[in-house]
């Protein structure tokens, strides 16, 4: 379990993330919702130690994820930021071979290269694993990205924002793919989600921020209803119930 | 482009470079160890083909780092002030020690290359408008600048004419006893060979190397001291050679990618096999005399430059 405890993060005197606590819980799917500017991916960011909290503590596994070293952390938190243009070209095979980076160092073992394979073929990728990632679309690239992230076989995958940029097919294969990798793997998949519905269907629970602080965190079912999206976004969000889902009709309210 | 074909193009180049030159040395005359022929080889010619294949390989490895670990395809020495840092460290360490040995020249301008590279990088995440045209832009300003600051100097100290023959790279100097620190390229290529993944994970940014537990800035800096190594003993003992560091590893990018381990000895071969041909054009082209290895790479270089610029900047 990762638990966050009153996390600030201050850029100048504002506090975009404002004495956070949170629990992230161990085999389910977690998403950070919210408005922009609430402080979601800088909250994400300190999880992942990307960025140092200014006061504060995470500890994963009730120890402080400060003094764990770099290259053991890798193998057991890993995090996959929205920014997933790059103009490295490599081909698909070889960003994979780099989740065995913090086991390996780069000399990869037979473990290491089965690993990959399993990786690639768990994400239907053998045909185009020769491909340079500047080649591909965008979702075949967020596709590789989270190949990568298996490879590195971490108990947490962070993920901020993995759906932009991305069509209506492939944000759904990849939200399937990270349900998937809950329920097969056994992960714990912690997502920043801008589309209040995928986290809705999606998730299981849900931690909503605004203005830097935790407003509603719970089980999805206790967060999705028009009540508590009111508190959180400022907007009257009728809810309905399809097939045991519940979607948010927001477009014109 | 097959490593084994750009070795036997190594082979074959270095073999003409030894035998094409002023005095006439046909392979037999080396058969007599005292013949002057045989003197002329081992004194000028086989001095002068280590010194092209060091120099050829040390610079292009330098800009494969340079690009790697500044995330921008027209990072290279020449573009971003490596090159007048190391210069200008040249200048001061001919006020400071008036006699200075090859060894202090060295630290001097070793310090001065590592200090303008770092401060080229500075400047680089200072800047929020990360276009790939405008980066190196920004560099051969920031170069110039210090290349200003340089011949100012110099002409005050009037030693003008002293710093610019350290400019022209000239490879017609090198004999025996004056090129021997660029073996320091031997065990950098060794060392660069083995970091290279390390630098192939930096060069995707520093999340994404902190994800795969990569001290990221520990990385960064070990490569510009490889880089700073390189440039300044290429300047001290060979001058100046543009546009080496820059082309090269682009041509090799575009057919084997920017996975380092892999396209690292690509690298370093077709760096020494272009450096080569320049020499030996040089050589032949107003037999018997000599142009200057720092213009040959100058004009064929940038024409190289020009030619990746416009064949599209989506892959920069």
């Amino acid at each position: 379990m990762i638990q966050v405890k009153e996390i600030s993060k201050l850029f100048g005197k504002k506090a975009v993330v404002d004495k956070v606590s949170v629990d992230i819980q161990h085999g389910k799917i977690t998403s950070f919702i919210g408005p922009n500017g609430a402080g979601k991916s800088t909250l994400l960011s300190m999880v992942s130690r990307l960025l140092d909290a200014d006061t504060g503590e995470v500890l994963l596994d009730s120890s402080d994820v400060k003094k764990l070293k770099s290259n053991d952390f890798a193998k057991r938190v890993s995090i996959l930021k929205q920014s997933n243009y790059m103009n490295v070209r490599l081909t698909i095979r070889e960003l994979v071979s780099f989740g065995r980076f913090p086991y390996s160092r780069g000399r990869l073992n037979e473990e290491d290269i089965k690993m990959i394979d399993q990786a690639i073929d768990y994400m239907n990728l053998e045909e185009i694993q020769h491909d340079y990632l500047d080649e591909l679309s965008g979702g075949q690239r967020q596709r590789a990205f989270i190949a990568m992230v298996i490879a590195q076989d971490t108990e947490y995958i962070l993920l901020d924002e993995p759906l932009n940029n991305l069509d209506m097919k492939h944000s759904v294969q990849i939200m399937k793919i990270l349900k998937k990798l809950v329920d097969e793997l056994g992960k714990t998949v912690v997502i920043v989600l801008h589309d209040i519905n995928f986290a809705s269907v999606y998730s299981d629970r849900i931690v909503a921020l605004k203005d830097g602080r935790v407003v509603k965190d719970g089980p999805t079912h206790d967060i999705i209803n028009s009540e508590s999206l009111k508190e959180i976004y400022d907007m009257d969000i009728p809810i309905q119930e399809m097939n045991s889902c519940r979607i948010c009709v927001y477009f014109n309210s | 482009m097959k490593k084994r074909y750009l070795f036997i193009a190594l082979i074959l180049l270095s073999l003409l470079s030894l035998f094409v030159g002023v005095s006439r040395i046909s392979p037999t005359d080396l058969l007599d160890f005292e013949s002057e022929e045989t003197q002329i080889f081992l004194i000028s010619r086989v001095p002068r083909l280590i010194a092209i294949l060091l120099a050829g390989m040390g610079m292009s490895i330098a800009g494969l780092i340079m690009q790697s670990l500044s995330r921008n395809k027209f990072v290279s020495p020449t573009t971003a002030g490596t090159l007048d840092a190391t210069k200008l460290g040249i200048l001061v360490s001919m006020l400071l020690f008036t006699n200075a040995s090859l060894i202090e020249k060295m630290a001097v301008s070793f310090v001065f290359a590592l200090a303008g590279t770092l401060l080229f990088m500075q400047i680089l995440n200072r800047i929020k408008f990360k276009d790939a045209i405008f980066i190196p832009l920004v560099g051969l300003m920031f170069g110039n600048i210090l290349s200003s600051i340089t011949t100012f100097f110099a002409y005050k100290a009037n030693i003008i004419q002293n710093i610019s023959s350290w400019l022209q790279g000239d490879f017609s100097m090198i004999m025996k006893g004056r090129y021997e620190l660029l073996y320091i390229s031997v065990p950098i290529l060794i060392i660069a060979y083995l970091y290279a993944n390390r630098f192939t994970v930096a060069g995707m940014g520093e999340d994404f190397s902190k994800n795969l537990g990569l001290a990221y800035n520990r990385i960064v800096n070990f490569g510009l001291i490889l880089v700073a190594l390189v440039t300044s003993t290429v300047v001290l003992t060979v001058g100046m050679i543009p546009f080496l560091g820059l082309i090269i590893p682009n041509i090799v990018s575009i057919f084997k990618g920017d996975h380092l381990q892999k396209t690292l000895p690509h690298t370093a071969l077709l760096g020494a096999i272009f450096l080569l041909i320049c020499d030996i054009l040089g050589r032949i082209l107003i037999y018997p005399y000599e142009i200057s290895i720092s213009l040959m790479v100058g004009v064929i270089g940038s024409g190289v430059f020009l030619f990746l610029l416009f064949r599209g900047r989506a892959y920069a």
